[in-house]
């Protein structure tokens, strides 16, 4: 199929980890979690996680030369 | 169940999963031109993308629900589901069976069946199949609708004139309607790139609720280690009845207490059962003749592609353990820590039954604990721990508790589990918002994919199979392409109607999936004498296939388990069996499922072989040529790199598989 799975993929998880990350960062207090006695800003930690995730998809997609669906 | 309090930012990754999935199925419909196309992906599709959706279209939440919920009542031997119940099977689909189904041309399972004995096998396995699905699906949908009512903080109350929707009909619409879109506009492509989003989803969603819960217990060593008081008093944290023991390692070591016989492990299993039972009926049965994975291996995009699918899928499927199970085992962890203030959930109780517990703990005194008990435990209809509510009828005869404190105490005070809210739980305590989106839209997305899965397999084999084959033959491609899309609809509209079937029947799952059971119990005898031996008949299979299929309903009617007959040894649940006299009794509901299956598989495999020596050949070995192993000119690996070589891979995973089962031995 015309359509490389990589670029929702990449946009999706990149989409995720940019909110995840903002919100980690601008709500710290909410967004971090004790655990065993010491704190984890968990949504800054995996946004983080996830945009780099949805980097390297939409890096392998662009690699890959097919273009994105057009609208 | 306490609705989960949702922010901005869940629901705006809710929102774009959704408008992803549905962007997905629109950017895919202009490629959508044949009935190839929208039921077969015209097999285009590269190997990761099948693989991934190969192990996805198994992965539903179901599964994440209940093989966490495994993991606190078994522990890491739950992993025999994956290192004996998958992976062998995976690789000899790869291996030995894919050249079959793909090098055939057939567009379907059922179509082999045809190919290699006669229309008779077909219309049984394709019938059967097609209202599995829909069963399925509905099931799936059912259990998501369910979830969404309870969880979700808005509630519905819809009056439309002719019909009054609550909460529940209006998720299980929305949902329905969400995979009806993009199913029909993609299709198969479709269904099998949301599966591979629904991956990502759930390995990125919960890995880090697993990291946060070892942080928590103080890593693996430290959960083990709480582990072992589990297992020799697992009466504590309510997971067995008071006296039972197992020995230390039961809850962390696969293969030893399995070794010590079906008394010796909380599954109740005896080594046969698990290997023959599970490793070999059961999971060959599945991974290798059931259409709905098989479907996704025949999408790729040539024969190379379709014999790796299997073992790409055999990666992740190897370590999910770690992401399904581990959670369940953190749970029985941490119900041994007081101070982590944790329980796996008690079943839900009304709150009316709670009022009721609440007066007998403010009527109840401190002179006569033992009747105070009872009154409570009668007014909660559950068993209780007598210590725990003898605590919170003192501590309230000492300074008047509120109505609150004392639920809470009653809810503590259960002295039972509701296993398949584990990983729910423990999204709850570790997911601040944000991840907690994240957790939730990646259950979400497993229940919407697992519909959607289940309805694109029924699309193409009742196209194929069922209106091709017996109502309309002959016709052009666009004919069975506007008939494959009005099967998509036909399947959503049929779900929804299984959906509602099984909310208003408590036990209508339970009767489904025995009859799943009864039915697919046998069939892999079927294939395997099918596909490797050429003086198997369509009369054989046909007649040898509905022996199994009565052979395991016999089975059933004439065994049950211990915990289903009562002091006078009468049987107390016939769902569980002995409903015709009771011959066998097994020590669990997962041995009598294994033996069951150990039962089916012997007596089709026997009757194929019987009847087929007894009656004559309708195919010659021209005809069977690319069907049958030893009429098939074997398919030439040399030419590719190693690593694309399957039985080169297939030995590798294999060798992985045993080192796993070695390390937790």
């Amino acid at each position: 199929m015309g359509l490389d799975i990589r670029w929702p993929i990449g946009l999706m998880f990149t989409l995720i980890g940019v909110l995840m990350t903002a919100y980690g960062a601008l709500q710290s207090a909410s967004a971090t979690i004790q655990v065993a006695g010491s704190s984890v800003n968990i949504d800054l930690v995996w946004g983080v996680v996830l945009m780099v995730f949805g980097g390297g998809m939409l890096l392998g997609a662009i690699a890959g030369g097919k273009n994105p669906p057009k609208a | 169940m306490q609705p989960i309090e949702l922010h901005q930012i869940d629901y705006s990754i809710l929102i774009a999963y959704v408008a992803f999935v549905l962007g997905i199925g629109w950017a895919l419909a202009r490629y959508m031109k044949t009935s190839s196309d929208f039921l077969t992906s015209a097999r285009s599709i590269p190997t990761w993308v099948t693989g991934l959706a190969f192990i996805s279209a198994n992965l539903g939440a179901l599964e994440l629900v209940g093989m966490a919920a495994s993991g606190a009542k078994y522990g890491i031997a739950t992993a025999h589901f994956y290192w004996v119940g998958a992976i062998p099977a995976m690789i000899f689909l790869a291996v030995f069976m894919m050249p079959f189904y793909y090098g055939s041309k057939a567009r379907s399972v059922p179509e082999y069946l045809k190919m290699r004995f006669d229309e008779r096998v077909r219309a049984l396995n394709s019938l059967a199949f097609a209202v599995m699905t829909i069963f399925a699906s509905g099931i799936s949908i059912n259990a998501l609708a369910k979830l969404l009512t309870n969880l979700l903080p808005w509630q519905f109350d819809v009056n439309l004139g002719f019909a009054h929707l609550g909460s529940y009909d209006c998720y299980l619409w929305i949902c329905s309607v969400v995979v009806l879109l993009y199913v029909l506009k993609g299709g198969l492509t479709s269904a099998i790139y949301t599966e591979v989003l629904q991956f990502f989803m759930i390995v990125l969603g919960f890995a880090p609720v697993v990291y946060l819960g070892l942080k928590d217990v103080g890593g693996w060593h430290a959960m083990n280690h709480s582990l072992e008081a589990v297992a020799t008093n697992p009466s504590a944290i309510y997971i067995k009845d008071p006296g039972t023991t197992y020995a230390a390692n039961a809850w962390t070591s696969a293969w030893q207490p399995l070794l010590s016989g079906s008394a010796h492990n909380p599954m109740g299993v005896d080594l046969f059962a698990m290997v023959f039972g599970l490793g070999f009926v059961l999971s060959f049965g599945y991974w290798c003749t059931n259409f709905l994975v098989v479907q996704r291996a025949m999408a790729a995009k040539n024969m190379t592609a379709a014999r790796n699918t299997p073992l790409v899928a055999a990666v992740p499927k190897m370590l999910f353990p770690f992401l399904v199970i581990v959670p369940g085992m953190i749970a029985a962890a941490l119900m041994t820590m007081p101070d982590k203030n944790y329980r796996i959930p008690p079943p839900i109780v009304s709150s009316a039954k709670y009022d009721a517990a609440v007066a007998a703990v403010q009527s109840a005194s401190v002179t006569d604990l033992a009747a105070a008990d009872q009154a409570v435990s009668a007014a909660l209809g559950k068993k209780i721990d007598p210590d725990k509510i003898n605590a919170l009828v003192t501590a309230n005869a000492g300074s008047k508790l509120s109505g609150a404190d004392i639920k809470k105490g009653l809810y503590n005070g259960i002295a039972e589990n509701d296993y398949d809210s584990v990983i729910l739980s423990l999204v709850r305590k570790y997911c601040p918002p944000g991840l907690l989106g994240l957790a939730l839209t990646a259950l979400l997305a497993s229940f919407m994919s697992g519909m959607a899965g289940n309805v694109t397999a029924f699309n193409t084999v009742f196209t194929y199979d069922l209106y091709q084959a017996y109502i309309a033959k002959g016709k052009t491609d666009q004919h069975y392409f506007w008939v494959g899309k009005a099967a998509t609809v036909g399947g959503i509209v049929l779900s929804i109607a299984a959906a509602y079937f099984a909310s208003m029947y408590n036990n209508a799952m339970d009767i489904i999936q025995l009859v799943f059971g009864f039915v697919n119990a046998p069939l892999f005898a079927t294939f395997l004498l099918g596909m490797f031996w050429a003086r198997t008949t369509g009369t054989g299979a046909f007649i040898g296939l509905f022996g199994g299929i009565a052979g395991s309903t016999l089975f059933h009617a004439l065994t049950t388990v211990k915990s289903n007959l009562d002091p006078d040894g009468h049987v107390v649940n016939q769902m569980k069996g002995g409903y015709l006299g009771v011959h066998a009794i097994f020590p669990s509901e997962m041995a009598q499922n294994f033996w069951l299956a150990a039962f089916a598989f012997t007596a089709c495999f026997s009757l194929t072989l019987v009847i087929s020596l007894a009656t004559k050949r309708t195919k010659s070995d021209a005809d069977l040529k690319g069907l049958v192993y030893s009429l098939t000119p074997k398919t030439v690996d040399h030419n590719q790199p190693v690593w694309q070589r399957p039985a080169v891979v297939g030995v590798i995973l294999l060798i992985c598989c045993v080192i796993l089962n070695l390390i937790f031995w």
